[in-house]
């Protein structure tokens, strides 16, 4: 059954509303929607109202309108108010288009009233007397407190490990991640720790740094002016929504041609091909984990043709052969372009045969990225990528041979070029140094899986859904955590001494005491002993930037739920408690550390960080530029403005390297086949690749899709797309539910019909709640822990017929086609 | 105004954007005489009309038919399916309606006969007239609003209401 909202009227904003700015929280686009407040007794009229309009006429396309789904009642300064969160028109990312996810945020708020997002956390818990009991933040803060300060001072800090967030946008950003990072890195020297979607605490991205550029070194209207787009492994139509629509159309409309490489054909290659025509796309469709001997072919051939930038080499990169060797921290040596070529040389005829590809297409490719114009002037190319090859094959070597074709034809820094990843979420990163905790860091799920650590902080990671080898990883988490449980059992109706004694003798016999801060009770807060309640953009002020490095303000218009808080808070309960627990121990001198956390606000926490490395930001400036922001770095400020950066080295000058001499380098990105252990001999004994794959009506882990019924109504389970013969080969219906298994473990999803799926291909959603794709990824990683998700074979069976919830479901092409 | 089974390629032409659709001669609230003691008190529910759009006789399968329900300003479709579904009425429980204005951005959508679906010209969503209006994939954040049906014993088609809120209105009834 379709649902249906049966909704035929909304309230409508007086003309006095309360006018809040706002950037989606959710992806990497961040567009801007305006926030409207009004009290509960009170409505404009069809023509007396917030948007100055008449409401009484039909609006027209791309009129103004309030969907459902953008209202909701909800707390503010204690009282309910009426909330609307519109897409702002005004706003230069999205121009008024809102999303399937973002245009969502308000029923996405917690609500007493209208019975929204009832599973967020509104108190802290404790695991008590065999259950999660609630209690008050001082009795959770103090037995977390008491718990970490005894273990790290008995044994040492490595026992404390830390899964945390290192994003913008949802409960992340600038004042959220400064006090994770004051914390664990400046009170507090952690090097087990991770992120959220990863087993390490490493960049996704080293090799572009390494090679001195910044993953996000463009603006978006690059996409408005360039000759070609150059997409790699990533589906913007559904995970850059906007940026898509709003800036790569324009760029099609205008002329520019589009190019993607991935294995699968998405809606975005159809979607260009409606928009550009299909002469002006070409879709590689490569073998899965064979991008760096496309990307080598195409370096190869351009420079064999001559279509590169002399200036731009002479000038701006390095000319001495080879500047940094292999070594454990470099995955490939890195210097001149002559250096890495003899690397990286590929023939065309060698590519189309690892790739699976024409070799025709190859050099049409790279005529489209790279052959000057008839009149000698520069082809202008956007690369974007992301995770097809972040969570690809051979990470770093693949990153930096796509950054080489860049580099090679001068294509960054420049009007209508830029190498960048796409992104997830918005970032909002600024940290202590992480220098201690080394490169390669340390595998933290491995860490875990063979019994290190004691203690485990989570900030808002649900591993259960999000990380590879992950049955392995939950049996053995849960295995260690329930010991601390039967032992806080035990331990019931004791004093909080013995309390302690108790979970500490557990914990040094193998357990794992966890303390999960999260905005809902997730799958592996199933395993928390404390759990803290946080908050989320706009129930707190928080800054953030997008991926054109836009940052902008996200103002606070409603209460957080209960008594939740912002992360940044929490942490400073978390010191706050320590220093008082440390001195109660006699140590003084480690008490003293966690001095610096007397912060009222999330300003506060804002202004002792981001604001200290850029002084001339502030939330008031920020409040004044709205929601178009400014772009990172902010240079200055002037005429009420703050001044910022289009894009990022137009002077030539590399600088993410660290180097003196500010010279990119070229990547010597040799191909290995299958990098990862056990990947190889995966594909061999297994009928089918299971690509991992993302939707544009999930939000990552769907922490809060899995509540809303829009969603769970139109995928009730995960969908794992499936080639139709093959599907009849295996005995499996549209709708049946089918089981993915390998030597790994299992997962479990609903058969998706689709007529463009290659055979022995699948794709199946990732982070779904009701079946998680990590389960059968295998541990394998790259030198610097960087995990392969992409690359999983399996067998399927079908388990189950279709359920009452899945008959409902459509299971036509997702593909636009003209009437 | 052109009708949505006949637009074809209407992506690259941009068709309604800037707000083609005519505006509606619709009645906005009332104001009582000053000096009324007492207000009458609005309903609950909004009352929609009852609008005659067909007659079961007229329809052949899988081509729909131009309608406009509530009033004349919001374009949608009458179509036999060919086979019993969800909201469907008639002998056959295959007749549905449906408005055609996208609800992501209000670009009148096209049927596509070959998948009975509606297909959004501006951004590319899906919905699945087959599936009670279901959005098989795109922007929006419903489904696309269905309108309520009732057949006569001659054969006369009315729409009595709509499933979820329409494109461009903050009540269905102007």
């Amino acid at each position: 059954m379709a649902y249906k909202r049966q909704i035929d009227r909304l309230p409508i904003p007086p003309k006095d509303a309360k006018v809040h700015n706002v950037t989606c929280h959710y992806c990497i686009v961040g567009c801007g929607y305006k926030a409207y407040t009004w009290p509960r007794n009170k409505q404009g009229t069809l023509t007396e109202n917030a948007f100055g309009i008449d409401l009484g006429e039909q609006q027209g396309a791309d009129g103004i309108w309030i969907a459902p789904s953008m209202y909701n009642v909800v707390r503010q300064d204690g009282k309910d108010v009426h909330l609307a969160v519109v897409p702002d028109h005004d706003c230069v990312v999205n121009s008024g288009l809102g999303s399937i996810r973002g245009a969502r945020m308000a029923e996405a708020r917690p609500s007493h009233v209208t019975g929204t997002q009832q599973q967020r956390l509104s108190d802290p818990m404790m695991w008590r007397n065999g259950v999660w009991q609630p209690t008050s933040w001082e009795d959770a803060l103090d037995l977390v407190a008491r718990v970490t300060a005894r273990v790290i001072t008995q044994g040492s800090e490595d026992d404390l490990v830390v899964s945390m967030f290192d994003h913008g946008g949802s409960a992340g950003g600038y004042e959220n991640t400064w006090a994770t990072g004051k914390l664990y890195f400046q009170s507090m020297k952690i090097k087990n720790c991770r992120i959220h979607n990863r087993p390490a605490y490493n960049s996704e991205v080293h090799s572009t740094r390494d090679m001195g550029v910044d993953e996000l070194n463009y603006a978006y209207k690059d996409y408005e002016i360039t000759d070609t787009i150059f997409m790699i492994g990533a589906n913007s139509l559904e995970t850059q929504t906007n940026l898509f629509l709003n800036h790569m159309v324009p760029g099609m409309r205008n002329g520019a041609r589009f190019i993607s490489v991935d294995p699968r054909r998405t809606v975005t290659v159809n979607a260009a091909e409606e928009v550009a025509g299909k002469d002006n796309v070409l879709h590689l469709a490569i073998n899965e984990g064979t991008d760096m001997a496309l990307f080598n072919a195409l370096f190869t051939h351009i420079v064999d043709n001559g279509w590169v930038d002399k200036d731009f080499i002479a000038n701006s990169t390095f000319q001495g052969g080879e500047a940094q060797p292999l070594d454990d921290a470099h995955p490939a040596g890195l210097g001149s372009l002559d250096y890495a070529l003899a690397a990286c040389r590929t023939s065309l005829a060698e590519a189309a045969r690892i790739c699976g590809v024409a070799e025709s297409d190859i050099a049409k490719a790279a005529e489209w990225i790279a052959k000057p114009k008839d009149d000698g002037s520069r082809r202008k190319c956007v690369t974007a990528y992301e995770k097809g090859i972040i969570w690809g094959n051979d990470n770093y070597r693949t990153i930096g041979a796509l950054v080489n074709i860049a580099l090679a034809t001068g294509n960054i820094g420049r009007e209508g070029g830029g190498v960048c990843r796409l992104g997830g979420h918005q970032e909002g990163y600024y940290r202590p140094s992480d220098a201690h905790v080394g490169r390669p860091a340390e595998y933290v799920d491995q860490l875990l899986i063979r019994g290190g650590g004691k203690i485990h902080h989570v900030w808002a990671c649900d591993h259960y859904k999000t990380t590879l080898n992950a049955s392995q990883f939950k049996r053995v988490h849960k295995r260690r955590s329930d010991i601390v449980k039967d032992a806080m059992d035990a331990a019931a109706g004791g004093t909080r001494e013995q309390l302690v004694d108790a979970i500490v003798g557990a914990v040094n016999g193998g357990g794992l005491f966890v303390v999960d801060v999260d905005i809902i009770h997730s799958q592996i807060g199933q395993n928390a002993h404390v759990i803290l309640p946080a908050c989320e953009a706009n129930e707190m002020n928080l800054t953030s930037m997008n991926g054109e490095r836009r940052l902008r303000l996200s103002e606070k218009y409603m209460d957080p739920y209960g008594n939740s808080k912002p992360d940044c808070l929490i942490v400073a309960g978390i010191a706050q408690h320590m220093e008082r627990v440390l001195r109660e121990m006699g140590k003084d001198s480690y008490a003293d550390q966690f001095k610096g956390y007397d912060w009222q606000t999330e300003e506060d926490a804002f202004m002792d960080g981001y604001h200290k490395g850029n002084p001339e930001v502030t939330y008031e400036r920020l409040r004044a530029m709205g929601n178009n922001g400014v772009q990172e770095p902010v240079v200055g400020f002037a005429d009420g403005k703050l001044i910022g950066t289009e894009r990022l080295y137009t002077d030539g000058r590399f600088t993410r390297h660290g180097r003196e001499d500010k010279k990119a380098l070229f990547c010597a990105a040799e191909w290995r086949g299958w990098q990862a252990a056990g990947k190889a001999r995966e594909k061999e004994s297994h009928k089918y690749w299971v690509n991992n794959v993302r939707a544009n009506i999930f939000w990552q882990n769907q922490f809060l899709d899995q509540d809303i019924d829009f969603i769970q109504d139109r995928f009730p389970y995960p969908f794992i797309e499936m080639n139709i013969e093959d599907m009849a080969e295996e005995g499996i219906a549209a709708g049946d539910l089918i089981e993915i298994a390998n030597e790994n473990g299992a997962t479990q999803g609903m058969a998706y019909p689709t007529d463009t799926a290659r055979r022995g291909q699948v794709a199946m959603v990732f982070g779904s709640p009701a079946g998680s794709q990590g389960n059968v990824v295998n541990p394998g990683v790259n030198e610097l822990v960087l995990p392969d998700y992409k690359h999983t074979w399996g067998n399927i069976r079908k388990v189950a017929g279709s359920t009452q919830r899945t008959k409902g479901v459509s299971f036509k092409s997702k593909e636009y086609k003209a009437g | 105004m052109d009708r949505c089974d006949k637009l074809v390629d209407v992506g690259r032409r941009q068709f309604l954007r800037g707000g083609a659709v005519a505006a509606a001669g619709a009645v906005t609230a009332t104001v009582l005489p000053a000096g009324q003691a007492k207000a009458t008190p609005a309903l609950a529910v909004i009352d929609y009309p009852s609008t005659k759009l067909g007659n079961v006789a007229d329809l052949a399968v899988n081509v729909p038919v131009d309608i406009a329900y509530p009033d004349e300003n919001s374009p949608g479709i009458l179509l036999k399916i060919g086979q019993a579904v969800e909201g469907g009425v008639g002998p056959d429980g295959d007749i549905v309606a449906y408005s055609v204005l996208c609800p992501h951005k209000g670009w009148m959508m096209s049927y596509r006969a070959e998948d009975k679906s509606l297909n959004c010209p501006g951004h590319f969503s899906r919905f699945d007239c087959e599936a009670g209006g279901q959005q098989i994939w795109g922007h929006a954040t419903q489904s696309v609003a269905q309108f309520t049906l009732v057949v006569d014993g001659k054969g006369d088609i009315y729409a009595e209401g709509a499933s979820d809120l329409i494109f461009g209105r903050p009540s269905n009834v102007l």
